[in-house]
């Protein structure tokens, strides 16, 4: 019985390699997420052992309690006597004092150099320890006063050489500097796009705004000194809010504060390879449901030979085992090549991650060989009991049918009831208070499991209404492509093959063929290669061509027409592969546009300023000697920043934001308590908060509110206003206070925003004088209101554009999942297929009635696939109060447009099978 | 393996009606039949005679509406799916009119095809005899789709006989030869009974084919309306004529 089922999938090569793409697709995904994440966690690994590579312990701040680490805040740096008291003891061997900071060199065209959004690292080296130092010498020299050294990447990159000036800017304006030496990170090669610069201690303390402060000593102990003693050591002489670690442990706690990061970009992935597996296994489910109703007579025959019931099972069960496994391994080695794409695609979204080489875990082979194969086997498990119930006496019977289930009448219903749990879960998960975020996630992927499954089994009942309605849209789409792209194709089609095939004198040959190359070179391509295909084999193109005619026809439309809705089932879960992830698509973009819209209303009600100065890449935080340096601007007439960072009220963790007493000018806020005249009367201990977060502490005007500082020091507090933030959100954290009081007590403040209201408003002269005065920042720029709305929908509209890309790869697997319907459709009719051309239907003809019946499957999905996808969106958008409903209109057209492409291009391939059928010998195929 | 009187197939008024209520067809109306041991039997008759269903139910792949069918003894209509299935294995084999061979498998894996499914091993000499007897000595590496139409019926038989079924059922075995490759495959069957002591039953509309049986049985409109002992290829035309006039 396994040779009959081995040999039973090699026996239908093409359909199974087209049922198992679906899992090829989702296991390299998955595969290529562990590779990448895994990758990207060793080089996070192995940059910071470097960093700790002869440092047997490390003293860094401490702060009172964790960071948030998103809005630039670092732990506190400490006074520089310390060095002193650590080197004095017997213990320690060599100790050294590191300032770190972000740093920018300014390329040649004024601009901050900066590679993919990657960091820019300044650092403090010592050349008398140069052991301890994180920089290591490539070439050229230490830096002296007021000299730099660059990493070797950005000096390669930007054909940097020791010798010359760079310009360096990291707290203050810009400063040349000579470049003295050539650097690299420890022994690493690249980490990521990140730029590194380097100076002596005293000009980095100047340049970081640290004077007479470390961020970190690194120490090596005495030899015979053992590590333990070393700590013991130094923990006595350690001031407050320092910690001391030893050098592997300082090592573990770096990589792991990265690895965040890199654990919300693996589930995020794992994500997308578990929808493209989910859509997969439908695809597998209805192509082995086909096979198995196509290979009734087979499994007859091996029931008269005294098989039983469990043999036929477990015969498809092992056909499923052994395709699940193969394509799995498949997919895990094209997660290989997916995660060298995947570096790249970040790249290009502006993500340069690090990367060391590339990591292959034993822990990827596992899980991924084992999700694919557990997968194809769930989803082989009904076409398999299905298998089982046909009865021995098929094997003499013409046509014999499969005999449906006992509980087939009761599917619609079935599939209503388990779309309808699926919508409950999803309710529980979005509204029942308390379940924890585990618990959310789990009620809501239940849900949406359930409820595509209970669509996609359901809407074998819509599929004729559906297909009625789709029939005309099909028909006016394919005909609106044509129009299109007919005269596109066509036209140097026909005058290439006019040149390489047709009659008439070589002087019209010649000059048919130039025109259609010069008209469209892509169909050179295709030309030629069938004018290879010729020499080579004797084969002669039909004539006239009708490879790009897409012009349908009622006679092919109406069959296909009908076709599709022969096997209602059949169509259905073709289409539910496609709707999935047209579903997730709509629901991205729904979700996208209901972000967007009431951000930017926010902006409109907040932004009453003229201008607003971000940084470049519009999110980071900026040093507020910007600020300082604008309001010197001729023109200007009031300009306040809002500052953030990180504090801890009521035993939470909070963002707390600043801002300075003339905000009142630039910013326009929905106060509940106090007024505009608010910003202005914070005074060293007068604090705002939104007005929810008042009511959930009982906060009223006078109330006292303490705020622990990252360095611990309590800020005493008294409520003096609240406001209500619009749906978008605001600037504004769940406390702001005074910029003057923010500035004492944190350490280099630095403004999210700063808004500028100018004599005149905007016009083109104000623009020219902050640009003017943002010259020494090279990292800031100014922008009008609406450029502040793009510049930040812009980087939802990123994100959104990666996540379709992710999605696409669902698509594709359903695409295939088409194809394959499609291709299994025409081996089942090609005795109908034979006839219809023994009785006159053309190949063209044949062509279009195969296209028409998949460009209406594929709109099924389109149309099902939008309607839930919105409904989910509306069920999240009555759940997050910052996101409106928002249809996207202009995408969902281009979707339904997609959806059709998607049929034409599906039915390439199985129409061009099902035309070239012999009629004689289809006719006698059985 | 005998049970009364030679017979190893045993009917006793069985009857088979497709439908219910207005639309009800009678496909069988109460019909006896014995297959004696060692022999080959043909069942003829016209379209819609009944003889496809009489066989499908003999052969236990239906069941009668009432009645009983006796294969060695044990009554076939009360069994359930997996005690057929069983009883298959040991003593039922097929032979079809479109071969039925399974298109992945080669000719020697089709013919070993039912002790595979049961988990017997094969008999060495059986198989060899076979293979030599049905003339595929050459051809066991093929697949069916490189064998004609007579060399798959040839693995088929075969097949049907690699295991000693008490009886083998033969549904129209030529229906789907020409003349010549047809005549073969009846001498093979005809062989196989003779050499063997196979037991063997055939539906079959073709004279040439009842010709070479011990037996015919004619039905009629759900009945068995004649029998013959072994007759010439003539006989049976005569049998058939009177048949339809009637």
């Amino acid at each position: 019985m396994i040779t009959f089922a081995l040999r039973g999938l090699l026996a239908r090569k093409l359909r199974t390699i087209l049922t198992a793409l679906g899992v090829v697709l989702g296991v390299a995904l998955m595969s290529g997420t562990f590779v990448l994440t895994d990758s990207i966690d060793d080089a996070f690994h192995s940059i910071f052992s470097q960093t700790y590579r002869n440092a047997d312990a490390a003293i860094t701040g401490k702060s009172a309690f964790s960071l948030n680490g998103g809005n630039g805040s670092t732990p506190p740096s400490f006074d520089q006597s310390l060095l002193t008291t650590v080197r004095a003891l017997p213990e320690v061997g060599a100790a050294s004092g590191f300032v770190t900071s972000d740093a920018h060199l300014i390329g040649s065209n004024g601009k901050a150099i900066s590679f993919g959004g990657a960091p820019n690292l300044g650092f403090s080296v010592d050349p008398t320890q140069p052991d301890l130092s994180v920089l290591s010498l490539v070439s050229g020299a230490w830096p002296h006063a007021d000299e730099v050294v660059v990493d070797k990447t950005t000096a390669h990159r930007k054909d940097l050489a020791v010798g010359q000036t760079i310009g360096v800017q990291a707290r203050g304006p810009v400063e040349r500097m000579r470049i003295a030496g050539i650097v690299k990170f420890g022994s690493v090669s690249s980490i990521g796009g990140a730029t590194l610069s380097g100076f002596d201690l005293a000009t980095a303390q100047r340049l970081f705004g640290k004077p007479g402060r470390l961020d970190q000593i690194l120490i090596a102990g005495k030899p015979g000194v053992s590590t333990a003693q070393l700590l013991a050591s130094v923990t006595k002489v350690l001031p407050p809010n320092t910690q001391v670690r030893s050098g592997s442990e300082q090592a573990a706690k770096n990589a792991s504060d990265a690895s965040g990061f890199i654990s919300f970009l693996r589930t995020l992935l794992l994500a997308f390879g578990g929808i493209a597996l989910f859509v997969g296994s439908f695809v597998i489910a209805n192509s082995l449901s086909i096979t198995i109703a196509q290979r009734t007579r087979e499994f007859a025959t091996l029931r008269t030979l005294g098989a039983s019931r469990r043999q036929v099972l477990r015969s498809v069960i092992l056909e499923a085992l052994a395709m699940g496994f193969t394509a799995s391994v498949v997919g895990l080695f094209l997660g290989l090549g997916l995660a060298v794409g995947l570096f790249k695609i970040f790249d290009a979204a502006g993500l340069t991650l690090p990367n060391n080489g590339l990591v292959f875990r034993t822990r990827t082979v596992v899980v991924a060989l084992l999700v694919g194969t557990l997968i194809t086997l769930l989803a082989s498990l009904r076409p398999a009991m299905r298998a089982t119930r046909v009865p021995p006496i098929a094997a003499v019977r013409e046509g014999a049918k499969l005999p449906p289930g006992r509980l087939a009448r009761f599917r619609p219903v079935g599939a209503a009831l388990l779309a309808l749990v699926g919508v409950a879960f999803l309710l529980i998960g979005l509204f029942v208070h308390g379940l924890g975020t585990a618990g959310v996630l789990t009620f809501m992927l239940v849900g949406a499991l359930l409820v595509f499954i209970g669509i996609a089994i359901f809407s074998a009942q819509l599929v004729r209404p559906l297909a009625a309605a789709a029939n005309p849209v099909a028909r006016w789409a394919v005909i609106a492509f044509s129009a299109v792209v007919w005269p596109l194709f066509s036209l140097p089609f026909w005058l290439l093959r006019y040149g390489v095939w047709g009659p008439g004198s070589t002087g019209r040959r010649v000059a048919a063929f130039v025109g259609g190359a010069l008209l469209n070179p892509l169909v050179l391509v295709v030309v030629l290669a069938m004018a290879l295909r010729r020499a080579v084999s004797g084969w002669r193109p039909e004539w006239p061509a009708d490879f790009p005619s897409v012009v349908t026809e009622p006679s092919a439309t109406r069959i296909g027409n009908e076709n599709s809705q022969r096997d209602p089932q059949r169509t259905a879960a073709t289409a539910a592969a496609l709707m999935i992830g047209l579903a997730l698509v709509t629901l991205m973009a729904a979700l996208a546009a209901g972000i967007i819209r009431p951000f930017e209303q926010a902006v409109d009600d907040i932004f009453v300023a003229d201008y607003a100065i971000t940084a470049q890449n519009n999110f980071d935080p900026i040093p507020t000697t910007v600020t300082a340096a604008v309001a010197q601007t001729p023109g200007v007439e009031s300009i306040a920043g809002v500052r953030i960072g990180d504090g801890r009220a009521f035993g939470k963790h909070i963002e707390l934001t600043a801002v300075d007493p003339q905000a009142g000018d630039v910013l326009s806020l929905d106060w509940r308590q106090g007024s505009q005249a608010t910003f202005g009367s914070l005074g060293a201990d007068g604090a705002f908060t939104t007005d929810s977060y008042a009511k959930d502490h009982h906060l009223a005007i006078g109330s006292p509110l303490t705020v622990e500082t990252p360095t611990g020091t309590l800020l005493g507090l008294h409520l003096a206003g609240t406001f209500h933030p619009p749906a978008g959100g605001s600037p504004f954290g769940a406390v702001t206070i005074s910029s003057a009081t923010f500035d004492r007590h944190y350490e280099q403040p630095k403004n999210l925003y700063t808004f500028v209201r100018m004599t005149g408003g905007v016009n083109d002269a104000n623009t020219a004088a902050l640009n003017a005065a943002l010259a020494s920042f090279p990292n800031a720029k100014a922008v009008t209101r609406a450029q502040f709305k793009d510049n930040q929908s812009a980087a939802i509209k990123n994100i959104l554009n990666v996540l379709y890309v992710l999605l696409a790869l669902s698509v594709v697997v359903s695409i295939f999942g088409i194809v394959n319907a499609l291709v299994l459709t025409v081996f089942e009719r090609t005795r109908e297929l034979g006839m219809m051309r023994a009785i006159g239907m053309t190949r063209r003809q044949t062509r279009r009635m195969i296209r028409h019946e998949s460009v209406i499957t594929a709109l099924i999905g389109a149309v099902l696939g939008i309607v839930v996808g919105l409904l989910l969106a509306g069920l999240l958008t009555v759940r997050l109060d910052f996101i409106a409903f928002v249809v996207p209109v202009s995408e969902l057209i281009l979707f339904v447009l997609v959806a059709v492409v998607v049929g034409i291009f599906a039915a390439v391939f199985p129409a061009r099978r099902a035309a070239r059928l012999d009629p004689l010998a289809a006719l006698q195929y059985e | 393996m005998d049970s009364q009187n030679g017979a190893v197939v045993v009917a006793r008024d069985i009857s088979r009606i497709y439908g219910e209520g207005d639309t009800a067809v009678a496909a069988l109306r109460g019909v006896d039949v014995e297959i004696p041991l060692g022999r080959l039997t043909a069942v003829m008759g016209p379209s819609g005679s009944g003889k496809s269903t009489l066989m499908h139910i003999l052969a236990g792949l239906d069941k009668p509406t009432s009645g009983s069918v006796l294969i060695d003894g044990t009554d076939i209509t009360t069994l359930d799916d997996t005690a057929l299935t069983k009883l298959r294995r040991k003593h039922i084999g097929f032979i079809f009119q479109f071969f039925n061979l399974l298109p992945m498998l080669n000719a020697r894996e089709n013919v070993l095809l039912p002790l595979t499914i049961a988990g017997e091993k094969p008999d060495r000499g059986w198989f060899d005899e076979l293979v030599r007897r049905v003339g595929l000595a050459d051809r066991l590496r093929h697949r069916p789709a490189e064998l004609s139409g007579g060399q798959q019926q040839r693995v088929a038989i075969a097949r049907a006989l690699v295991s000693r079924p008490t009886v083998v059922f033969a549904d129209e075995p030529t229906g789907n030869l020409d003349s010549t490759t047809g005549g073969e495959i009846l001498e093979l069957m005809r062989a196989s009974v003779e050499e063997y002591g196979q037991t063997m039953v055939m539906v079959t509309h073709d004279a040439e084919a009842a010709a070479m049986a011990d037996r015919v049985l004619f039905l009629a409109d759900g009945r068995i309306v004649q029998e013959l002992p072994r007759s010439s290829r003539h006989e049976i035309l005569a049998a058939i004529e009177t048949l339809s006039v009637r």
